[in-house]
């Protein structure tokens, strides 16, 4: 499970973004995370407050945007969700895709106070 | 501990080390996400704290988690193609055969090639012995509790190898079929390594690394005649999570299969 550490890397951006704005705390924070990413996002809502615990995320505001990973089929065109690697086109059943988006791991924006 | 897979040494540090010498050439400091502390704002405004007048700002990032090592792996890669260095990213489960495969690969071309090896392993010297009885350049990267390489890791192991130019250089992992998945070293191509022993479906059990690598080594073929295993449905398996895999079917210990990873090797360099 890596969603605890995820978090200390969310953590510890948050915490050189907050001190380069001379800012106290963030009271918002959102996130952009690909069903491809490889984070669960059930694991990290419920290893978030032990990770920013003390830190200038503790009070802050989770937003998330999650992302449904699409992919090209490269043999027939046909756009898909994938929520898979190994997912194929429902329509010819190819396995030859390209990944469109779904791989996003990001922090979008901080909003600071103080 | 690292702040971004959970890992971590005792003192936060990867260390580096040639071999036989149990002396640390360097310290690595890894020391990612230590501080937890309260952001140091220089506290000028204290009527901020007294008012109700709170100084919100938004800052847009839009920054990778990953960033740093990404960072660190664009750095390596640059030094690579400054100096026409093929460089290789070896993972697997632990066990597969990646230090065999390197043995009898150096053992073959070394006099041909100039080669450098950075090793990766928890604890000891053990494989960076093994290559340097060969007779090749290698340091040994000590992770501790960590259990992946980074960017940053191979950046220093490389200022202690001082490869020549037009030369290979080969990184074994931290055998470990996950974590090293999401960690750009800055290598030119990525070769997962798997044994027949390990089960036709471990590509699709393990996705996120067969999806990340250029080539798929299947090792240990000499066993196949004690195994129920059917390597065509290992490799479509494999081709179902990533289509773009190269193949070689090989046995680092008989030598079966072995000369056409040496020429892909060669040509690699060329190009």
């Amino acid at each position: 499970m890596h969603e605890l550490s995820i978090a200390l890397g969310i953590v510890k951006i948050a915490e050189a973004e907050t001190a380069k704005a001379n800012a106290k705390s963030v009271e918002k924070i959102e996130l952009l995370i690909g069903s491809l990413s490889g984070v669960e996002l059930g694991s990290l809502k419920y290893v978030w407050s032990t990770a920013t615990k003390n830190t200038v995320l503790e009070n802050a505001q989770l937003d998330i945007e999650y992302l449904v990973a699409k992919a090209k089929c490269l043999e027939c065109e046909t756009v898909f969700k994938m929520n898979y690697n190994y997912d194929n086109c429902p329509k010819c059943k190819s396995y030859f895709k390209e990944i469109l988006k779904g791989k996003e791991l990001k922090v979008i924006a901080l909003e600071v106070i103080g | 501990m690292c702040g971004v897979c959970g890992c971590g040494n005792e003192n936060g540090r990867a260390t580096i080390s040639k071999p036989q010498n149990k002396q640390e050439v360097s310290n690595h400091d890894h020391s990612h996400s230590h501080s937890h502390s309260h952001s140091h704002g220089h506290d000028h405004h204290h009527d901020h704290d007294h008012g109700h007048h709170h100084h919100k700002t938004v800052i847009d990032l839009e920054r990778d988690i990953l960033h740093e090592n990404k960072l660190g792996a664009a750095k390596n890669r640059g030094y690579f193609e400054a100096k026409n260095i093929f460089a290789i990213n070896l993972v697997s489960s632990p066990g597969s055969g990646k230090t065999t495969l390197l043995e009898k690969t150096l053992t073959v071309l070394k006099d041909e090639y100039p080669f450098y090896v950075i090793e990766g392993d928890q604890q000891t010297l053990n494989d960076a012995n093994r290559i340097d009885a060969i007779g090749v350049p290698v340091v040994q990267v000590n992770t501790g509790k960590g259990c992946h390489l980074e960017s940053d890791m191979i950046f220093d192991a490389v200022k202690e190898l001082k490869p020549v130019d037009d030369s290979f250089l080969m990184i074994e992992n931290v055998g470990n079929l996950v974590c090293p998945s999401l960690f750009d070293l800055g290598e030119n191509k990525r070769v997962v390594i798997i044994s027949i022993t390990e089960g036709e479906d471990k590509p699709i059990k393990y996705p996120d690394m067969f999806h990340s690598s250029d080539v798929c080594i299947i090792n240990k073929i000499d066993l196949a005649p004690y195994l129920n295993v059917d390597i065509e449905k290992l490799k479509d398996y494999a081709r179902q999570v990533n289509h773009h895999l190269t193949f070689f079917e090989l046995s680092a210990t008989s030598g079966e299969g072995m000369e056409a990873w040496y020429n892909w090797l060669k040509t690699a360099l060329k190009e």
